[in-house]
């Protein structure tokens, strides 16, 4: 760590991992409902703990980019924060938004679109957090060097945030309302956040492989140029049966088969770099992560997504368990590991203390990552049985769903290992640093 | 990577190519909310009634359990065309009472099976709210669910 300020990131991180940790428990909570439908049915209904589940991943990613912004702008402008001062306030108006948000929903106060439920003057509140965010870290762009990696991030978030401003767009008629709705949701996660995944990826490349800024850079204008060329159109996929014209399934099928390109150009990146790379860095760990997040985001958004893509399968798929399965898997390989490898890559910086805790930080990846690919598997079973029995031979939904109860019983085991994933990831992170530092390792911590 | 294309070519072709697709992207929205207004949606039967039925759906959050339109919580069942599977199409006074009743009848607490909280619904609304899931019905979803059965 170069810059004194890059430590406005720590509180950014450790709200995240907190909200990420209460993630976990409303899933399970969910999870729970799904094997024992009695449970908690009057106290909290499902309903609550889904929008609790879902909110706390979007608040908790958000805070988590702005923390990795904190961390990796002072280096790539190679000059501090504008105002720490701002970054401390509009963490604290975001952290209370998503708070008061999220009790509110315990007590039956939310709107009526998914991932959208917050009241309108906690999206209010969000939306002024983020521009603060924007404005300070666009300051600290401006007066630095712009590297392509800190233009991209930052182009990443300045669109994420002006596509949020849909969230202020409800129209009256439903169709309309999908419509625009996708306008946030798509575009965020299969187009802008792109942006933000591709340059944090390179940004760790480059710290831990070694390779030349060059060659890193111009793969990532590449990466970033596939993801919105196919990403844009691609949200065609959202628009087959919701009201929008014919013309929406062939451009819809074309181009978000298309979009499994730039995930796949990331995993051939990742580990393409990883090889050619000279630096053999200490902190393993990050590596990991690093090559893991491009693996599974290739999985998870990748294939997944491919699968139930085309038109003419997503006639009978759509609205099933298969989008939870991919749903589940995409987030957690594309958002949450990267944001994991690079909580991993900087905490021992900004603790100033040499990589530590890495093999239990390596066995809480192998946990997560087996447990959410198990429930992937899981949901993408129960989610082709349901595909088969009620779009091809037109049975009852609730008849069907008595026949997955032991794709859902499977599926809450892989919740409780994911949460002790979780715990050791937290305890490897945040707990006394033990100095765990391969005997390979040629580069101090320090170096980069 | 090849040698070719240097880092500001790539940089042009990512800014230019991505300005392209979303014009036109916005193109195609802009044609589609034409479309949904004018072809897909039922313009004339779009009445006051449909609109606070919406606001009735989302008031209790139905989407986090049941779809519509394949949309939603894959919890409980897609309601997009539950006007036709409650025989609306064929019977739609019966269709009415039945959805009112069934809704008002929750939760069924029948052991093993999912549950649906009682929601505090006035006739006004519930009448609203009924409207607009007859009102989605009607929509031009090109010929989806397969199957009634949502």
């Amino acid at each position: 760590m170069k810059y004194e300020t890059q430590k406005v990131a720590l509180p950014f991180f450790a709200v995240a991992m907190a909200l990420f940790a209460l993630q976990i428990v409303f899933g399970i909570l969910a999870a729970t409902v799904y094997v024992v439908p009695e449970f908690l049915a009057e106290a909290m209904p499902f309903h609550i703990m889904r929008m609790s589940h879902t909110n706390l991943l979007l608040v908790w990613l958000l805070i988590a980019f702005m923390g990795c912004t904190y961390y990796l702008l002072p280096e790539e402008t190679e000059t501090d924060i504008h105002s720490p001062m701002i970054a401390y306030v509009q963490l604290g108006i975001f952290a209370f938004a998503g708070a008061a948000a999220l009790i509110g929903y315990q007590f039956e106060i939310h709107g009526g679109r998914h991932y959208l439920e917050q009241p309108l003057w906690v999206k209010i509140l969000i939306t002024v957090s983020f521009l603060m965010f924007l404005y300070n870290t666009s300051l600290t762009l401006l007066k630095g060097r712009k590297t392509a990696i800190s233009m991209v991030l930052m182009l990443g978030l300045w669109l994420a945030a002006i596509f949020w401003l849909f969230a202020f767009y409800n129209p009256a008629n439903l169709a309309l309302d999908k419509l625009y709705w996708w306008w946030i949701v798509h575009i965020w996660v299969e187009g802008v956040w792109e942006l933000i995944m591709a340059s944090l990826l390179g940004y760790l490349l480059i710290k831990m492989t070694g390779v030349d800024r060059e060659i890193i850079e111009k793969w990532l204008y590449v990466i970033v140029g596939l993801a919105l060329f196919s990403g844009l159109l691609g949200t065609g996929h959202h628009y087959y049966w919701i009201g929008t014209p014919a013309y929406w399934q062939p451009i819809g099928s074309i181009f978000s088969t298309l979009e499994v390109v730039p995930f796949f150009a990331m995993l051939v990146f990742a580990f393409y770099m990883f090889w050619k790379g000279s630096r053999n860095h200490p902190n393993k760990a990050a590596m990991l992560w690093t090559l893991g997040c491009a693996a599974m985001a290739f999985f998870g958004a990748g294939v997944w997504g491919f699968m139930h893509t085309l038109s003419w399968i997503n006639f009978y798929s759509h609205g099933t368990q298969v989008t939870a399965a991919h749903g589940h898997l995409a987030f957690y390989g594309a958002y949450v590991m990267l944001v994991l490898g690079v909580i991993t890559y900087a905490m021992p910086q900004m603790r100033r203390v040499q990589p530590y805790n890495q093999i239990l930080n390596m066995w809480a990846f192998w946990v997560m990552t087996s447990a959410m690919a198990f429930m992937t598997f899981t949901l993408t079973f129960a989610g082709v049985v349901q595909t088969h029995l009620q779009r091809v031979l037109g049975m009852r939904f609730m008849e069907i769903q008595a026949q997955l109860d032991v794709f859902y019983a499977m599926r809450l085991g892989a919740g409780v290992a994911m949460a002790i994933g979780v715990v050791l990831f937290l305890y490897a992170i945040f707990g006394p640093a033990r100095e765990q530092v391969p005997a390979t390792a040629n580069v101090a911590a320090d170096a980069d | 990577m090849g040698e070719g294309l240097t880092k500001a070519a790539a940089r042009n072709i990512f800014y230019g190519g991505s300005l392209f697709f979303f014009l036109l992207f916005a193109a195609l929205t802009v044609h589609s909310h034409w479309y949904i207004v004018n072809v897909s949606t039922d313009r004339e039967g779009f009445t006051e009634s449909v609109k606070l039925g919406k606001e009735v759906w989302e008031e209790h959050s139905c989407i986090n359990c049941h779809t519509i339109l394949g949309e939603g919580g894959y919890f409980a069942p897609e309601l997009g065309n539950v006007w036709t599977r409650f025989g609306g199409r064929e019977n739609p006074e019966g269709a009415r009472a039945a959805l009112a009743g069934w809704m008002r009848a929750m939760p069924t607490r029948s052991p093993g099976r999912r549950q649906m909280p009682y929601f505090d619904i006035n006739d006004e609304e519930m009448d609203a709210l009924i409207d607009f899931l007859e009102w989605t019905d009607r929509i031009d979803t090109q010929g989806w669910p397969p199957h009634p059965s949502g």
